[in-house]
C-alpha cells in the first residue's frame, strides 16, 4: 500500500476545480480544488459542519435533489465534466456510487437488495446470469460465506456490520468506477468498523474509494491520501502519511491533535 | 484548550530534563573526580547511573503508553518517539559518564602526567551540550541550534589535540603508556558525549518542525 502511496503515479480518476457550494445565500464550500487519484483511497476529514458530506455529495450529484441549492465549478469525471447539460445523472449515478452513514438495505431478500439495481439498469440478460452477479458481489464485498444460505431471507434481519456490507456488495453489483463513502462505519462496532475497513484496501485494487470520516484514526489507518476541509475551504491536501506525520498547515495540526474541535 | 494529553507530554518532558540534568551532573562529577583526586566523585557516578537507567525504561513505558491509549498525531506523535530516542542517547551519555568514572578511578592512584587543561574544556563544553540539547526540546525552540554543533566541532578539535599531545608523551617515555590511554579514553568519551548530544538535536528537530536532519545535520538548513 505504501509503496503505491509513495512512487504516486496513479492516475487522476476525479478532478475537482474552483468547486463552489451554496444552501440558498449560504456557501459552504469555497473554491475547492482537489484530484482524486484511481485505485487509492481518498479519505475527507474536518470538524462537523465543515462541508464533509456535501462534498462528497457533489462527486455524484447527489445534491441535485435538494431544492435551493447552487454549484459552480467543475467535477471532471474521466476529463468529463459530470454537471455538463448532455450527462446522463442515472448512469453517472453507477458509475460513481455511493454507500452512507447509516446501512439502508431495502425491506426485501437479500438476493433482491442486489438483484434490483442490475434489473433497473438492465444490466443483465437471464437470471443465471443476475445470480451470478449478485454471487460476485457478495463475495467482493466479504459477505458471501456469511449469507449464501439465506439469500432468500430479509435482509432487515443481518446485523449492522453485515447490512452496511450488502449496501456495499449492491454498489459495486452495478459495476461502479468510483465507490463514495459517507461515514460509513460510524453506526457500527469496533469489529464491524475493521471488516469495512478491510474491504475497503481490497476494494481499491478494482475501484476508486472517496471516504468521509469523522474518525480521524480511521482516516490514519484507511487512507491513502487525506483532505481537510474547514469551513468550506479545503485547507490541506497530500498523502495520508504526511498529513498524520507532519501536516504542513498548522491548523491541520491543531485540528488532527485535538487543539480545537 | 488544554488537553489531556498536554499533561501527560509535560510529564513526559519533565523525565527527560530530570534525565538529562543527571546525566550532565554526571559528566561533572566524573571530571571532578580527576581534576580533585577524589574516587568519592567516581564512586558516585557509576553508583547513580541506575537512576538514568530507571529513567529511561520509565520514559520508554509511558511513551508506549501514550501511543497505545492516546493515538497521538502529528506533533505530539513526533514528540513521543523523539523522546523515545532521546532517552535512549542520554541513558548512553549516562554510561560515558560511569566509563570516564572508571578512568579516574584508575588515574588517581599515580601521578598525573600533565596538568589538565583541554579535559576540563571537554567537559564543559559537553556538559552544556547535553543541556542545551534537552533544552530546545523543552522550549520548543531550535533557532540557537547550530551553536551546539558548533560546539561538537570544538570538542572533536580539543579531542584531537589531546591525542597529538598525549602521542608525544608516549613516543618519549613509554612507561607513560597506560596512564596515557586512560586520558585518551576520557577524552574519546567526551567527544562521544558530545556526539550523542548531537544525536539528540536531530530528533529534538524532527520533533519540533518534522524536518528529516538525521545523519546530514551539517549539510542540511531546516
Amino acid at each position: 500500500m505504501v509503496e503505491k502511496v509513495l512512487d504516486d503515479k496513479n492516475e487522476i480518476k476525479m478532478q475537482i476545480k474552483n468547486l463552489n457550494f451554496y444552501y440558498g445565500k449560504n456557501q459552504v464550500l469555497k473554491d475547492i480544488n482537489l484530484d482524486i487519484k484511481s485505485n487509492a483511497i481518498t479519505a475527507i476529514i474536518g470538524p462537523s459542519g465543515c462541508g464533509k458530506t456535501t462534498f462528497i455529495r457533489t462527486l455524484n450529484r447527489m445534491n441535485d435533489i435538494i431544492l435551493g441549492t447552487k454549484i459552480e465549478g467543475d467535477i471532471l469525471f474521466d476529463q468529463k465534466n459530470i454537471y455538463d447539460d448532455d450527462i446522463d445523472v442515472v448512469e453517472i449515478r453507477r458509475k460513481i456510487g455511493m454507500v452512507f452513514q447509516r446501512p439502508n438495505p431495502f425491506p426485501k431478500s437479500i438476493f433482491e437488495n442486489i438483484a434490483y439495481g442490475l434489473k433497473i439498469n438492465n444490466l443483465t440478460v437471464n437470471k443465471e446470469e443476475t445470480r451470478e452477479r449478485v454471487e460476485v458481489a457478495l463475495r467482493d464485498a466479504a459477505l458471501w460465506k456469511e449469507v449464501k444460505d439465506r439469500l432468500n431471507s430479509s435482509a432487515l434481519d443481518l446485523s449492522g456490520g453485515q447490512q452496511q456490507r450488502l449496501c456495499i456488495a449492491r454498489a459495486l453489483a452495478v459495476q461502479p468506477e468510483v465507490i463514495l463513502f459517507d461515514e460509513p462505519c460510524s453506526a457500527l462496532d469496533p469489529i464491524a468498523t475493521a471488516k469495512i475497513e478491510e474491504l475497503i484496501q481490497e476494494l481499491k485494487e478494482k475501484y476508486t474509494i472517496v471516504i468521509v470520516t469523522h474518525n480521524m484514526q480511521q482516516a490514519a489507518r484507511a487512507s491513502d491520501y487525506t483532505a481537510f476541509l474547514m469551513l468550506g475551504e479545503l485547507v490541506e491536501f497530500g498523502i495520508t502519511e504526511k498529513i498524520f506525520t507532519t501536516p504542513t498547515q498548522k491548523i491541520t495540526e491543531d485540528y488532527i491533535t485535538g487543539r480545537f474541535g | 484548550m488544554e488537553r489531556q494529553l498536554d499533561h501527560e507530554l509535560n510529564f513526559l518532558k519533565e523525565k527527560l530534563l530530570k534525565m538529562a540534568s543527571l546525566a550532565e551532573e554526571s559528566i561533572a562529577k566524573a571530571i571532578k573526580s580527576l581534576v580533585e583526586i577524589d574516587s568519592a566523585f567516581a564512586q558516585k557516578v557509576i553508583e547513580e547511573d541506575t537512576q538514568i537507567d530507571l529513567l529511561e525504561v520509565e520514559i520508554n513505558n509511558l511513551s508506549l503508553k501514550l501511543l497505545a491509549l492516546k493515538q497521538p498525531m502529528a506533533n505530539d506523535l513526533r514528540f513521543i518517539t523523539s523522546a523515545m530516542k532521546i532517552s535512549a542517547h542520554l541513558e548512553r551519555i549516562g554510561d560515558q559518564a560511569v566509563n570516564i568514572a572508571e578512568r579516574s578511578l584508575e588515574l588517581i592512584t599515580q601521578p598525573l602526567l600533565k596538568p589538565l587543561i583541554d579535559i576540563p574544556r571537554m567537559a564543559k563544553l559537553s556538559q552544556e551540550m547535553v543541556k542545551n540539547s534537552i533544552g530546545f526540546l523543552i522550549n520548543n525552540d531550535i533557532s540557537s541550534i547550530e551553536e551546539l554543533w558548533k560546539a561538537e566541532n570544538m570538542v572533536d578539535d580539543l579531542n584531537d589535540q589531546t591525542f597529538r599531545e598525549l602521542l608525544t608523551y608516549m613516543i618519549e617515555d613509554p612507561k607513560t603508556i597506560k596512564r596515557a590511554i586512560a586520558l585518551i579514553l576520557v577524552g574519546r568519551h567526551l567527544e562521544r558525549i558530545a556526539d550523542l548530544s548531537t544525536d539528540i538535536t536531530e530528533e529534538v528537530v524532527y520533533a519540533v518542525n518534522g524536518k528529516n536532519i538525521k545523519h546530514f545535520y551539517k549539510a542540511k538548513s531546516f
